[in-house]
């Protein structure tokens, strides 16, 4: 198994301890091969523990950041039913993260950890988040093609290796089902609005087809921990097959829409029976990832902020449980 | 420390919070060096240090007649606000009729390192199901 | 195997929208036991969207008193939710985001059925009625146009305008007008939640830190000013309240000043003696916050006068 491999036992152990690693990575490599799932208390490489947290908090982290873009047009929403919808998904969002923050700190890291290393810039999260909100119509924009690669990315981590992972994404993958809806409905009634609202719908398009097709990751070949991961069957599939499956799907919706895609190169390969797409900035990908996107600094300041500000609040609450406490043991 | 006997949280549970990252289970049972959430420490703290809300578990009972369902975690400073946030939380959706929500740390598991033993003896114990006694296959209401 | 091969690939079924199979093989990771816990439903409620079905097939219409009645209290949920949902990603703890995302969206939902049904009566959809009528012609009451302000001062409004809107609610329940009593039999089960949760959070919040006790006083002494405006009885609520659509709102007040009483007497906090404002919300005279608010809210929707959404 591949995860042998990283899987070096620390010189200093004593005899037993090693034995006992030993056994638990038997052990391990027994259930990933046999396609079951490892639970928290189980014996884990400490590679595989890292690699979980790193990509389940930088999941929390994109569905708590992923609330700003959405939020920016809640009070602004168009129609009293729109802006129901709105403050229904980014609600989801924060139960989602939560969902997933629950899932890490099954690993060993407090979620107030987790919270503290994103407001320090310290932790990633989805870097198309970056991207400003300018119209209505990017709501439709980001519940159809962000959801839509979200989802894609998310429907075969239901059955990751890891049991809290896995269960975390089929509730969120369950309660995610209207967030694309309700995305193409948005670019549907625009498309089929006045000329001012179908241009709108175009131009969203256009801004987010790209950042979401590099949701999926860097290609395969520039994806060095890729193999590990699904070797781990925290992965299903690769960056670029999911990437090519989007395509594919997003190529028949278009047509609904009456929009196009902003890419000519798209074309369906008879060879390899995969969907093609033209090339991506991943230099831009790169800067955005960096901290050079247009609303880095914004996002996490305001997630900074809201931390600070609701620390009186949540001081306020653990002073007042525990002066019940007394009460209650004094009585 | 000894593997067995040591309170653990259940297998799904984010309550098994490893704070220490052992790299052997048998270690975890130092999680159980935290502030209970039930008995909150009494000593008096800054005013500004901030300790964090205690993690709690919740289940949920979908429908009556069925029992509650571990349906995840969350964070709350009482047992009466983790059962609002998890109201909030868990049942936007219809899911529940009823909560209950448990302090992580009160939760008590079977030692991971011991699940082959503790867990082997009713294997092959094919008599305790009806499959076993085919003879009387056939035989009405038998 | 082959069942695992089927499972691997109806796993990527993103088609199936309703409900997304898990193939888990083994250890049965989310066996039937989460299921139950995942299961969701859309339930069963009056929906603004009933109401209107009902006004388009004319089996419902409000007269005109019970119309601008009922555009009094639309108004009060839509511009408080209005202020609720900038919590959203905002809240001092991602549950709480949850909790006042409920609440905004609970009180959306009473104003979209009121205002649906207000409009019968002139011809209006809850839309024309939120994006299309300009500050002089809302009708709500100054307490819930005021600004969020800190957590506490979000709390003391709640804390206020749910026990205000629980006594409403409930007498409504009774009204001899059937929509109305319909949307108020819904709206006041979910407004008992608001309750519960302000006072928690008043009960917190006085009881906790100096710091958070010191922002609860202030936060009540914000807002309570604007307390006996929901309680003015006029000619509107004195004919509905004759005709049996409605009760006045002065009969409301002893209820109210005894529940919340209680509820500020475990906090031993003080009602605050600070002087009531004019109020007038109800005939179009609003606080300078009215303005902003539907600038905001109403900025897209005027740019594009007659579009679908």
């Amino acid at each position: 198994m591949a995860s042998q491999n990283l899987q070096s036992v620390p010189a200093e152990l004593s005899p037993e301890e090693q034995e006992r690693e030993a056994a638990g990575q038997a052990y391990f490599d027994r259930i990933i091969s046999e396609d079951s799932r490892i639970e928290p208390r189980d014996w884990m490489p400490a590679a595989y523990r890292k690699t979980l947290l790193r990509q389940i908090s930088q999941h929390a982290h994109s569905e708590i950041i992923g609330m700003q873009p959405e939020a920016n047009w809640i009070t602004r929403a168009p129609s009293l039913k729109r802006k129901s919808i709105l403050m229904a998904k980014v609600q989801d969002e924060a139960g989602h993260g939560l969902y997933l923050y629950s899932a890490a700190e099954t690993l060993g890291q407090s979620r107030d950890q987790m919270m503290e290393d994103l407001i320090a810039g310290k932790a990633r999260y989805s870097s198309i988040f970056n991207y400003p909100t300018i119209s209505w119509a990017d709501m439709g924009a980001i519940g159809w093609l962000v959801d839509g690669a979200a989802i894609c990315n998310q429907v075969p981590l239901c059955r990751a290796s890891y049991g809290p992972y896995g269960r975390a994404m089929v509730r969120i993958c369950k309660e995610e089902s209207f967030h694309q809806r309700q995305g193409f409905e948005i670019l549907l009634e625009l498309a089929n609005g006045t000329p001012a609202q179908k241009q709108m719908a175009q131009d969203a398009v256009n801004r987010w087809y790209a950042p979401s097709l590099m949701m999926f990751g860097p290609p395969d070949d520039d994806s060095p921990n890729s193999k590990q991961s699904m070797a781990w069957n925290i992965k299903r599939f690769s960056n670029d097959e999911l990437r090519s499956r989007f395509v594919g799907m997003m190529v028949e919706q278009v047509r609904v829409l009456g929009l196009t895609l902003p890419d000519e190169d798209i074309r369906f390969n008879e060879e390899t029976k995969k969907w093609e797409h033209g090339p991506l900035d991943w230099n831009e990908f790169k800067e955005v990832l960096a901290g050079r996107g247009p609303c880095n600094s914004q996002r996490v300041e305001r997630r900074r902020e809201a931390h600070e500000n609701g620390a009186w609040v949540r001081e306020a609450a653990v002073a007042y449980a525990r002066k019940q406490a007394q009460k209650e043991n004094a009585a | 420390m000894a593997p067995h006997g040591n309170p653990e949280a259940p297998a799904s549970a984010a309550s098994e919070i490893n704070r220490e990252a052992p790299k052997v289970a048998a270690t975890n049972a130092e999680r159980t060096t935290t502030t209970p959430a039930s008995a909150p420490d009494v000593t008096p703290r800054g005013a500004h240090e901030e300790s964090p809300w205690s993690l709690w578990e919740v289940f949920v009972r979908s429908s009556r007649g069925l029992s509650h369902v571990h349906a995840g975690s969350l964070h709350a400073p009482d047992a009466a606000m983790a059962l609002r946030n998890a109201r909030d939380l868990y049942t936007r959706r219809n899911e529940g009729v009823s909560i209950w929500v448990v302090p992580a740390e009160a939760i008590s598991s079977s030692d991971p390192d011991s699940k082959g033993s503790f867990f082997e003896s009713p294997q092959g114990k094919d008599y305790r199901h009806a499959t076993y006694y085919t003879k009387s296959e056939g035989v009405k209401h038998l | 195997m082959s069942t695992q091969e089927t499972a691997k690939d109806s796993d990527f079924a993103i088609e199936g929208h309703g409900d997304i199979s898990v193939g888990v093989h083994g250890a049965g990771a989310s066996g039937d036991g989460s299921a139950s816990a995942t299961r969701i439903t859309p339930g069963n409620a009056l929906r603004p969207e009933d109401i209107a079905l009902e006004i388009s097939r004319g089996q419902v219409k409000p007269t005109e008193d019970v119309a601008e009645f009922a555009l009094r209290i639309g108004d009060d949920g839509l511009i408080l939710a209005q202020r609720l949902g900038h919590w959203i990603s905002r809240a001092p703890e991602l549950e709480e985001d949850i909790a006042l995302g409920n609440i905004a969206l609970d009180q959306l939902g009473h104003a979209r059925s009121f205002l649906t049904y207000a409009g019968a009566a002139w011809g209006k959809s809850e839309d024309d009625l939120a994006y299309f009528r300009r500050e002089h012609e809302f009708r709500s009451a100054h307490l819930f146009e005021q600004p969020n302000g800190d957590f506490a001062v979000t709390i003391a409004r709640q804390f206020i305008v749910s026990y205000y809107q629980y006594q409403l609610y409930t007498a409504l329940t009774g009204s001899s007008d059937a929509t109305l009593a319909a949307i108020s039999a819904k709206a006041v089960k979910e407004v008992d939640y608001h309750r519960d949760h302000s006072a928690q959070w008043v009960l917190r919040l006085a009881g906790g830190t100096d710091e958070s006790r010191a922002r609860i006083i202030q936060g009540f002494k914000l807002v309570w000013p604007y307390v006996d405006e929901l309680f003015e009885d006029d000619e509107l609520t004195t004919r509905l309240a004759e005709a049996g659509v409605a009760v006045q709102p002065s009969s409301l007040r002893a209820e109210f000043d005894r529940l919340t009483g209680d509820i500020m007497a475990e906090a031993e906090l003080d009602i605050p003696g600070v002087p009531q404002s004019l109020g007038g919300g109800r005939h179009g005279k609003h606080s300078e916050f009215l303005g902003y608010i539907l600038a905001e809210m109403q900025v897209l929707a005027r740019e594009h006068p007659g579009a679908g959404w």
